[in-house]
């Protein structure tokens, strides 16, 4: 037997748990009678305070009961009555290694799946599209590569320059040792051509406008923009991939190419200061590197393009619903895209090392 | 408005259907036709599953079982030309809008006709500020669509699912953020094309007061049980409906909304309320 009395709001709430749902709890009545005849008011904290008690008592089969309740009250306290609180307050076991694991694993090869299906989606629309070019969206594709193009030139440049400086600094040092500093031109622009050039161009690309792709697209995804194309008959492949793919075609050659050139004039820095002059840094740079070596470092471009452009489309089509789901497909259009440049550049590395290029 | 003889040609067929979000059934065992030129309302309580069926019937999902076809054709199985050309009859207003951000009202309107017609731009714009106007919402021709307030944004998207003059327009809770005397407006505009150009309309909506002047036919779903319950005139269902649940659905108060069949005597009230 239990009497509540006058007010059972978030006010006196703490206070009449301790005293009833406590010591409930340490020693459950076979029978609770509620005696609520004296309670003027009872807000969502004293339903859930009556809902516990409630709950206690049933769970150990015993009898629950509300006397005296008030005409007023009468459907109010009916809502305190859950149909199985104990079923929808269990928390889902937390899953054991072996099926985390599974999970994980399935996950990963459904993601490639998706990627292999984009790609033959991406390729035959590029194929249909080249038959059918009025329908490309050209305004939104040249508005793109001004976006991720034109508008990176600066940072492009800038992290071009700074890589160059600190690749020649840094070799400077241990060439010295041996004294043959005058390879330093060699060095460094076999490794900004061949490689650092298309890969920070890559990075810069993948966080600039890999994101933002995912970013356009994703909330499109939410908003239900996308059903609303695929309504009109317009399929977001053609209607947005297909503009921004091509567009970071179309740039990422150039920008790699300011990047590398770039790198070669922030190395000549460092020469400058060891004294060499410039003729002979430039007759170094051009023995060193030829155009094919300069032709591959403006094509791992241009693939490390598609690729960070592509997967950037594909992570906003992915996007689930929810607040947070724009922000994690950003996240995964970033790292997947700079993940997947680095195993395409193995990829290539390895076969244009056979192929001799 | 009953039944009338014109209205008996089915145009949308919906057989054995059932739908699943990631193996979890939402709805199952729906068969029932919508007729060309008749306004046909999905009615049912929240979250039992009408944009489901709209999305379905338009082709964004595939029905985990069951067939819809339009005009006889089977649209899940119709891929390229065949695919464009069911797409081409169907206009639709999404519950959210989903409106063009990055385009304003205007483009929105336009698109399809720059998609499908080979009309010059200046017909386009005439079209696109028409159909702004049918929705009174000229005036916000330029702007985009985030500056608009929800109710504006629904009915840039009411006129964007019109621009194509389709046969069939599709219109997820149209009036659902309107004041009354707006909605009041969209109930006379859809008569008006339905009666003038024998437009065809699929409309989910809770509006009792619109569902009374402007369906033909009402198709009732009840999320627990997890089909359709009842297809009828809604006078038909208010008055004489077998199913309690369906009667209480018609009859019921503007506060005490019937959410399912397992409480159907805890809110039965009176006829009238929001009527
Ligand atoms: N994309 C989705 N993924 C998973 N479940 C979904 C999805 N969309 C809807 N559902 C589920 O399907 C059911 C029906 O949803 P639906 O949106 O069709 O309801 P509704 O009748 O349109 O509701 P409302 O009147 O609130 O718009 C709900 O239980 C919902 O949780
Ligand atoms: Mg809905």
């Amino acid at each position: 037997m239990l009497t509540i009395a006058g007010r059972l709001d978030s006010g006196s709430f703490l206070q009449a748990w301790e005293q009833s749902v406590e010591p409930c709890r340490r020693n459950v009545p076979r029978k609770l009678l509620v005696d609520v005849s004296a309670m003027d008011y009872c807000d969502g904290a004293g339903l859930g305070l009556l809902s516990e008690l409630r709950r206690i008592v049933a769970s150990s089969h015993g009898k629950f009961e509300l006397a005296g309740v008030r005409e007023e009250h009468r459907r109010l306290l009916a809502m305190s009555e859950l149909t199985d609180p104990d079923a929808a307050l269990r928390r889902p076991a937390r899953e054991g290694i072996i099926l985390t694991l599974g999970r994980f694993a399935a996950e990963v090869m459904g993601d490639i799946r998706q990627i292999i299906t984009f790609i033959g989606e991406l390729l035959a629309t590029l194929v249909w599209m080249a038959r059918h070019p009025r329908r490309l969206r050209l305004g939104d594709m040249l508005a793109t590569a001004e976006k991720a193009g034109a508008n990176a030139t600066g940072v492009v440049c800038l992290l071009g320059f700074l890589v160059g400086l600190i690749l020649a600094f840094q070799t400077a040092g241990p060439l010295a040792v041996y004294g043959v500093q005058p390879m330093i031109p060699t060095i460094v622009s076999i490794a900004v051509v061949r490689e650092m050039g298309p890969l920070i161009t890559a990075i810069i690309l993948a966080g600039r406008s890999g994101s933002a792709f995912a970013a356009e697209i994703g909330t499109m995804k939410v908003t239900e923009e996308l059903n609303a194309l695929k309504t009109l008959g317009l399929e977001p492949v053609q209607f947005l991939v297909v503009p921004r793919v091509l567009a970071a075609l179309i740039v990422t050659p150039v920008l790699t190419a300011f990047n590398i050139l770039m790198s070669i004039i922030g190395a000549y820095i460092v020469m400058a200061a060891l004294g060499y002059s410039l003729s002979f840094y430039i007759n170094q740079v051009m023995g060193a590197v030829g155009l094919g070596d300069f032709i591959s470092g403006i094509f791992k471009g241009l693939i490390f393009g598609l690729i960070v452009a592509g997967i950037g489309c594909l992570r906003g089509m992915q996007t689930r619903s929810g607040p947070g789901a724009v922000g994690d497909s950003t996240t995964r259009a970033v790292v997947s895209g700079i993940v997947l440049t680095i195993v395409a550049d193995a990829v290539l590395g390895v076969l244009f090392y056979y192929l001799h290029i | 408005m009953k039944q009338d003889p014109s209205k008996s040609r089915p145009i949308i067929q919906v057989q054995g259907f059932a739908a699943a979000y990631g193996g979890r059934t939402v709805l199952k065992d729906l068969t029932f036709d919508i007729n060309q030129g008749e306004v046909f309302i999905i009615g049912g309580g929240s979250g039992c599953g009408k944009s489901t069926v709209l999305k379905h019937i338009i082709g964004l999902y595939d029905p985990a079982a069951g067939r819809i076809l339009v005009d006889g054709q089977d649209i899940t199985a119709a891929q390229g030309e065949d695919r464009l050309g069911i797409l081409r009859k169907f206009g639709v207003a999404y519950q959210s809008g989903a409106l063009f951000g990055n385009m304003t009202v205007l483009e929105n309107v336009r698109l399809p006709l720059e998609e499908y017609t080979a009309f010059s731009d200046a017909q386009m714009d005439i079209i696109a500020l028409t159909k702004l106007r049918q929705v009174s919402l000229e005036q916000a021709a330029g702007k985009l669509p985030s500056e608009l307030s929800g109710g504006m944004q629904k009915r840039a998207a009411i006129a964007r699912a019109m621009s194509l003059d389709p046969q069939i327009v599709f219109l997820d809770e149209p009036s659902a953020g309107l004041d009354p005397i707006t909605s009041a407006d969209l109930d006379e505009l859809i008569l008006d094309l339905n009666r003038s150009l024998n437009m065809t309309f699929v409309v989910v909506t809770h509006e009792l007061p619109s569902i009374f002047r402007i369906a033909d036919r009402v198709l009732v779903l009840d999320a627990a049980r997890k089909t359709m319950v009842a297809l009828d005139a809604p006078d038909t269902l208010r008055d004489s409906s077998p199913d309690a649940w369906v009667r209480q659905f018609f009859n019921r108060q503007a506060t005490g909304e019937a959410t399912s069949a397992s409480n159907e005597t805890a809110t039965a009230k009176s006829a009238g309320g929001k009527i």
